[in-house]
């Protein structure tokens, strides 16, 4: 135990917890621990937005699969936190924020930059806190990081009073936590296993449901054993790209409103549906009342709450994705030495054919300009499946998600429940500092990069070489889709005017005003160029505005709420099923 | 529409009732009755709190609820192995005329009288839901005047306690090492 501040004992404390880096930006209640941040071991990186240090702390966190940190100040500065700590909620991404809030004896009086956060923030963080005594700081901390990073992760919140970081106090690093309502349950209950293994025996068409939990729980490995232990085809969410190498022949891609025909065909004609760490998203299952209508379900989820939330589950599993994929290894392994094997081959060769027929594909446009698609395809050939891609909300996020070839965990950031736009840049920023060897790619809309592409200064600053990709369309492009769709082509209030002619603003001279190196591309042949040439360039971070077509639409499509029979994998063509084949 | 009594033990801090009320407005749950007193446990409430069922199964409002992390327990309470009471006063208009008959109901009901004026008296009376209603049935002709009532309290038959083995402490993990997570 030694004497200090409270801000010293925050700083200790976050020292003990792991913390290297914190995103923020300081103010006055939080202003008293940046003093002793100064004398830290911790890097502390000065956002321009706290909104950025949010995602930055979400991106280095799902780079990293550790705990993410950023702090902020009290009123504006934390309700600036709000979005990326809805973001870290709905993704379950490990982070931890640090507010400052006025002093004790003001709180509640409507004081300066005064805000309730932690009230603000009970619906969208996993727990928050709010310190007055100096002498919790050290428990709060531990706990913070605890529950941030353990069982099903998310955001923790905690708001400390700045009367308590002036105060004096002792710090004592706790050996334990009294969290009497918080026991995760990682392992599985054998009696699931074992019915689990029997209804993948039983089954004739099962298919691997594959989510986010599997990143979060670094399964990845114990998943390829088990599809190559049973032969059974893979979806992977859009929070589950990587999971699963996308180069495996059993892999039929993304499932959902923007995914692969044979990956929603695989969910919606299967019998037996196998979900590991995902969540039946309204995004994945369309109209939930005609959603694979002749599956049975084992769910397996560490967060009880999400099994049979939307989909009953014949067979429960609360665990963690990894000792859930590790048990029904052991369990359908000693069935196979036993020579009980699944019969999938008709199922696997119909599916086969779907993947064949209805492979992911675009248009070119007639006119010479360039397809957003070929952009990101040519991306992630040229980049590779080494490195890591960002991506905002919207069209590019959903070519991004289908036409780079993802072959590790860990390498596809994006905001995948809370569709938030400006993810991107910070997030990318965040993972580049996590993983400083890893190239790492913003992939990005004209519109998302205009909510928050601040935070190059930031990158140029403080040598974090990011590259952005714009997939400059000059609209709001998602919304223009639909637009196209389902509004009779009336385009209201989603032209951005970033397109020839206007060109407000110039993303070559923004990035230039920012200290990064700006470049365009308009035409398919220099493609390849543009793209070598931002990668030549490690010591600055590169901005290149693709522009492209702005008519491009992502393909295939359910439409929103209806069911996953009605996909479209383009306009107006359905696809056709020889279901004899099953 | 059912509804079910849960009895949720929650750690004894500032804000719990916010989260578990917040809790149920935004996933759309209804309270019908809510009692909030401290258990056997200084550091731990107990709140009682009847759910109306329309949609929602109650595993689901159940689920979330455990996901609070200051919420210890969560137990559903049958109706047939519990005890419930409720706590009502009641301002009835008495004067000399009716006076004698308020009173009856009174004793008929095992209720007390616990303030009388020259226009009223106030009774209190602890009973489950159905006895409260009966009895403002039968007093309500007389003028009902003003009328407080708790929420339901209740507790399991037998000798068996929710509470028991519930605040044991967790070791601190060690941080995790640096590297990437792949």
């Amino acid at each position: 135990m030694s004497e200090m501040t409270g801000a010293q004992s925050l700083i200790r404390s976050l020292e003990a917890a792991g913390t290297e880096t914190i995103f923020g930006i300081p103010g006055g209640a939080i202003l008293p621990a940046y003093d002793p941040l100064m004398d830290s071991s911790i890097r502390h990186i000065l956002v321009r937005h706290e909104q950025g240090a949010g995602h930055a702390a979400q991106g280095y966190a799902a780079a990293t699969g550790r705990v993410g940190v950023c702090m902020a100040t009290s009123g504006p500065g934390a309700t600036n936190l709000v979005t990326p700590l809805a973001d870290a909620h709905m993704d379950s991404v490990p982070m931890v924020a640090v507010t400052g809030q006025v002093g004790a004896a003001a709180i509640g009086t409507d004081a300066f930059q005064e805000a309730d956060i932690r009230g603000i923030t009970m619906p969208i963080t996993k727990h928050n806190f709010l310190v007055t005594d100096p002498a919790e700081i050290p428990r709060t901390i531990a706990e913070a990081f605890y529950i941030a990073s353990t069982g099903r992760p998310g955001p923790v919140l905690v708001d400390v009073a700045k009367s308590a970081l002036q105060a004096m106090t002792t710090y004592q690093w706790p050996s334990e936590l009294r969290l009497p309502g918080y026991r995760p349950v990682t392992r599985p209950h054998s009696k699931q296993i074992r019915e689990a293994s029997r209804l993948i025996l039983e089954a004739r068409r099962p298919v691997l449901y594959v989510g986010g939990g599997v990143v979060r729980a670094r399964a990845s490995v114990e998943l390829a054993r088990l599809a190559a232990l049973t032969g059974i085809p893979v979806v992977t969410t859009l929070m589950a790209r990587g999971a699963f190498p996308d180069s495996h022949p059993q892999h039929l891609g993304m499932p959902g409103m923007h995914g692969t025909v044979a990956a929603v065909a695989g969910l919606q004609k299967s019998d037996l549906i196998i979900s590991l760490g995902a969540r039946f998203d309204d995004r994945v299952t369309g109209n939930l009342d005609t959603f694979a209508p002749g599956a049975r379900v084992i769910h397996a989820d560490i967060d009880p709450a999400e099994i049979g939330k939307n989909r009953h589950a014949d067979v429960p599993i609360v665990g963690d994705a990894r000792e859930v994929i590790a048990d029904l290894l052991v369990a359908l392994q000693a069935e196979a030495d036993a020579g009980r094997t699944g019969d999938y081959e008709a199922w696997v060769g119909f599916l086969a054919g779907v993947k064949k027929k209805y492979a992911l594909g675009y248009e070119t446009p007639a006119d010479g300009s360039l397809a957003p698609q070929y952009v990101i395809e040519r991306l992630g050939s040229i980049v590779g499946p080494d490195a890591v891609y960002a991506a905002g909300v919207g069209q590019h996020q959903m070519w991004a998600a289908q036409f780079i070839g993802y072959e590790n965990p860990n390498t596809w950031i994006n905001s995948g429940g809370l569709g938030t736009m400006g993810y991107a840049v910070p997030a990318a920023m965040g993972a580049k500092v996590g993983r400083p060897d890893t190239p790492v790619w913003a992939i990005d809309g004209d519109g998302c990069f205009q909510m928050t592409n601040q935070e190059l200064a930031t990158c140029a600053i403080n040598d974090i070489p990011i590259k952005v990709a714009i997939i400059n369309n000059e609209s709001l492009g998602m919304v223009r889709q639909w637009q196209t769709l389902f509004y009779s082509e009336r385009y209201s209030n989603t032209d951005l005017h970033t397109g020839p002619g206007r060109r407000i603003p110039d993303f070559v001279k923004l990035a230039e005003a920012y200290g990064c190196v700006g470049l365009s591309c308009d035409s398919p042949d220099d493609v390849d160029a543009t793209i070598a040439k931002a990668m030549e360039i490690d010591d600055l971070p590169v901005v290149v505005d693709f522009r492209v077509h702005r008519d491009a639409m992502v393909w295939p499509m359910v439409a929103a709420g209806a069911s996953n029979d009605d996909i479209k994998y383009a306009r107006d063509l359905a696809p056709d099923f020889d279901e004899d084949d099953l | 529409m059912s509804t079910h009594t849960l009895s949720v033990l929650v750690e004894n801090k500032p804000g719990v009732l916010a989260r578990i009320a917040g809790l149920f407005s935004r996933r759309g749950f209804n309270i019908h009755s809510l009692a909030v007193g401290p258990t056997e446990h200084p550091e731990v409430s107990r709140m009682t709190i009847v759910v109306a069922l329309e949609d929602s199964p109650l595993e689901q409002v159940t689920k979330q609820l455990n996901k609070l992390v200051e919420v210890i327990k969560v137990v559903e309470l049958d109706d047939a192995a519990s005890i419930n009471r409720e706590l009502m006063l009641v301002k009835l208009k008495a004067d000399v005329s009716t006076r004698g008959q308020v009173l009856d109901a009174v004793q008929l009901f095992k209720a007390r009288v616990v303030d009388v004026s020259p226009e009223a008296v106030t009774v209190e009376l602890i009973g489950n839901a159905d006895k409260l209603g009966d009895f403002l049935r039968v007093v309500e002709p007389f003028g009902i005047r003003e009328l407080v009532q708790s929420g339901m309290v209740a507790i399991g038959r037998g000798s068996r306690s929710i509470s028991e083995r519930t605040l044991r402490p967790v070791q601190i993990p060690a941080p995790p090492a640096a590297g990437t997570g792949a």
